[in-house]
């Protein structure tokens, strides 16, 4: 696995990490390609089956980004978003896959500057920890 | 409802490990509003496995499908176009499902996903406890509307016994101790007397001591 | 009488009653039961075997209260409704008043979390009331629980209950005695007393309801060994009420110090009882220190025991 780059799955929430995106982008502030996002109207409404599916799919790593604590839109999306997480990461270890693949993370629409950090962080975790499970098999 | 919980998914993979192809099953009632088979977990664990499966090299084919009801004749019957492309069932019902399945596919093999928990209710969003055992022979009439042989941890019908600490079981501190809320009813509703009478021993037949039991209405029955 | 209790025989003669307890082993040494039996020898009236004590397996109480009678001594058969439904007691009833048992004490038993079979099934076919109005109708009317009449021998059991004065709500501990007692108990030992002022407030409420006249209490004593046991009774063992004062007054003296210092709390807990009305004996718990209970019985002034 010589080049290997990591497919990575940002599930963002709109009325921050979505928009912090867009931030980080008007600043151009780099951040590796290999994220792709997908914008959700509340992290809580990520659900468990979107997470399995994004794995099962070909994701190397997935990540929930909700607003920081106190601040969703919704009142407590980002809380359901963590304990969903925290739940799936359970169910990953379940499968064989390791459950760092997956992680909760928080900022503000105004951290444009997070939002990259973050997605170099997971893209550089992920990339050391190699190709998921299902794709390291399968190759 | 009959609440449930899925069953360690090693213990899944054991049993469908045989077939190629399986009819994972979920049910719209009781497993579906507590988050344990309904369509939603029938995808998380269609994808669970077949995860499971890719990392190991192998593959499965899964046909998802969730019925109305697992428990009723009329709604399995629904199965009977689609259960030959499958080799196996693997149920994401409560007990009752999983061998009304059984009962009508003879040859086809039928496993449970999930682990039949008991007859209880929700406290709140994600939390669910026993409220029913099933005796026969409803008590609820005389303790206020709190059942002793569900939520007392050794069904006394004449408690509370002297563990009963600050209204909570001596069994532990999740658990309410179920006589002291029988008595706080009591003392609400003006009943407090109804206390004094000697709950008799219980007649177990009718809570299926006396075998399997059936309810046969007359005026239903074909 | 109503039996040939030796227990029965003391209480009615108004004497102030003394029981202590024995629990047999996790092992089927009968020298184990006789040699902690043989500390009570003529130093009580009655001696509980315990059944399957805090649910863990020890030789049956029917079993160790025979040995306990082989000694010449009266054993006071425990039973609770955790382990066995409503066959299994009565016939060990029946077997029990075959081989010479004649008291026993009614009990549901602590939960099986607590023991070394936390994955066994609690029977709890009856409650311990109901088992009280079992073994009552067993040996006043004649007849089994399921209503068939008892051939030849019937099992005339003195039959006792236990009563836990510190337990919630409080309000309704007199009340679920007055439950027992109506049920057929015969006498009450009580949960272990540290907390005076409570029992006598329960007791209060004991004798307004006048049932220190239908029924003879037993005072529950414990000796404490150590702060150590002070303070695991307080905070580890529910339902018991052990308070502070009690804990600061055993570590207030050397270690060396402390069994004598719980012996000395538990004498003065004594005399104090001997006062209130309608305490008709005293059940000492010495648990594991089985051997304190002459000294206690006769420092209390209860020895010799009355001949009946």
């Amino acid at each position: 696995m010589e080049h290997f780059e990591p497919v990575i799955v940002a599930f963002c929430c709109h009325y921050c990490a979505y928009t912090a995106a867009d931030m980080a982008g008007s600043q151009r502030l780099v951040y590796p390609a290999n994220v792709k996002i997908i914008r959700v109207p509340c992290s809580g409404k990520v659900d468990s089956l979107h997470i399995a599916k994004a794995f099962e799919k070909g994701a190397d790593g997935v990540y929930v980004a909700g607003c920081l604590d106190g601040d969703c839109h919704f009142k407590n999306g980002n809380d359901k978003a963590a304990r969903k997480v925290a739940h799936m990461r359970g169910y990953l270890e379940e499968i064989g896959i390791e459950p760092e693949r997956l992680e909760m993370v928080k900022m503000s629409a105004g951290m444009g500057e997070r939002f990259a950090r973050v997605a170099t962080e997971m893209t550089e975790k992920i990339r050391k920890l190699g190709p998921s499970p299902i794709k390291a098999a399968a190759a | 409802m009959i609440t449930a919980e899925r069953k360690p998914l090693d213990e899944i993979l054991s049993y469908i490990k045989p077939f190629k192809r399986i009819l994972l099953l979920g049910c719209n009632e009781c497993v579906t509003v507590c988050a344990a088979g309904g369509r939603k977990e029938v995808g998380v664990l269609a994808s669970g496995i077949q995860m499971s499966m890719l990392k190991n090299g192998a593959s499965i084919e899964i046909r998802e499908h969730t019925l109305e009801r697992q428990c009723d004749p009329e709604y399995v019957e629904e199965l009977v176009p689609i259960i030959d492309s499958a080799d196996a069932v693997l149920s994401m019902a409560c007990g009752c499902g999983v061998q009304q399945l059984a009962t009508r596919f003879k040859d086809k093999p039928v496993f449970p996903a999930v682990n039949t928990k008991f007859m209880g209710g929700s406290d709140r969003h994600g939390v669910w406890t026993e409220r029913c055992q099933g005796c026969g022979d409803c008590l609820l009439g005389v303790t206020g509307g709190i059942c002793p042989i569900a939520k007392c941890a050794k069904q006394l019908m004449n408690g509370p016994c002297g563990g009963s600490v600050s209204g909570v079981c001596e069994i532990g501190d999740e658990v309410e101790c179920a006589w002291h809320l029988i008595w706080e009813r009591l003392k609400a509703l003006g009943l407090t007397d109804q206390y004094l009478e000697i709950m008799p021993a219980k007649d177990w037949r009718a809570g299926g001591g006396s075998g399997p039991r059936k309810i046969v209405r007359e005026d239903l029955a074909e | 009488m109503k039996t040939q209790s030796n227990l029965e025989k003391v209480l009615s003669g108004g004497h102030l009653a003394v029981t202590s307890e024995c629990g047999p082993p996790r092992g089927a040494s009968a020298q184990t039961v006789v040699d902690k039996a043989k500390y009570l020898e003529g130093v009580v009236d009655a001696v509980n075997i315990t059944d399957n004590q805090t649910a863990v397996v020890r030789m049956s109480s029917l079993a160790g209260s025979v040995l306990v009678k082989q000694q010449g001594m009266n054993p006071l058969l425990q039973m609770v409704t955790r382990d066995r439904n409503r066959l299994a007691m009565q016939a060990d009833i029946l077997g029990a008043y075959a081989l010479g048992i004649d008291t026993m004490l009614c009990l549901s038993g602590d939960h099986t979390k607590f023991g070394d079979h936390a994955m066994a099934a609690n029977v709890h076919d009856i409650d311990s009331i109901q088992l009280i109005q079992m073994v009552k109708g067993m040996r006043d009317e004649g007849k089994f629980q399921g209503g068939a009449e008892i051939k030849g021998v019937v099992p005339k059991m003195y039959i006792g209950a236990a009563a836990n004065p510190f337990a919630d709500p409080f309000e309704l501990r007199v009340m679920r005695l007055a439950k027992k007692i109506a049920a057929g108990a015969d006498f009450i030992q009580t949960q272990c007393i540290f907390n005076i002022e409570k029992f006598e407030k329960w007791m209060e409420g004991v004798r307004k309801m006048g049932l220190h006249e239908k029924c003879y209490i037993l005072a529950g004593i414990t000796p404490m060994k150590s702060v150590g046991a002070a303070k695991y009774m307080k905070n580890r063992v529910p339902g018991m009420d052990v308070p502070q004062e009690l804990v600061d007054r055993m570590s207030g003296v050397a270690k060396e110090d402390q069994p004598a210092e719980g012996i000395k709390i538990c004498l003065e807990t004594m005399e104090r009882l001997k006062e209130v009305e309608g305490v008709a004996g005293f059940h000492i718990m010495a648990i594991d220190w089985e051997e304190k209970v002459e000294e206690i019985v006769k420092q209390a002034g209860l020895y010799p025991r009355p001949q009946v």
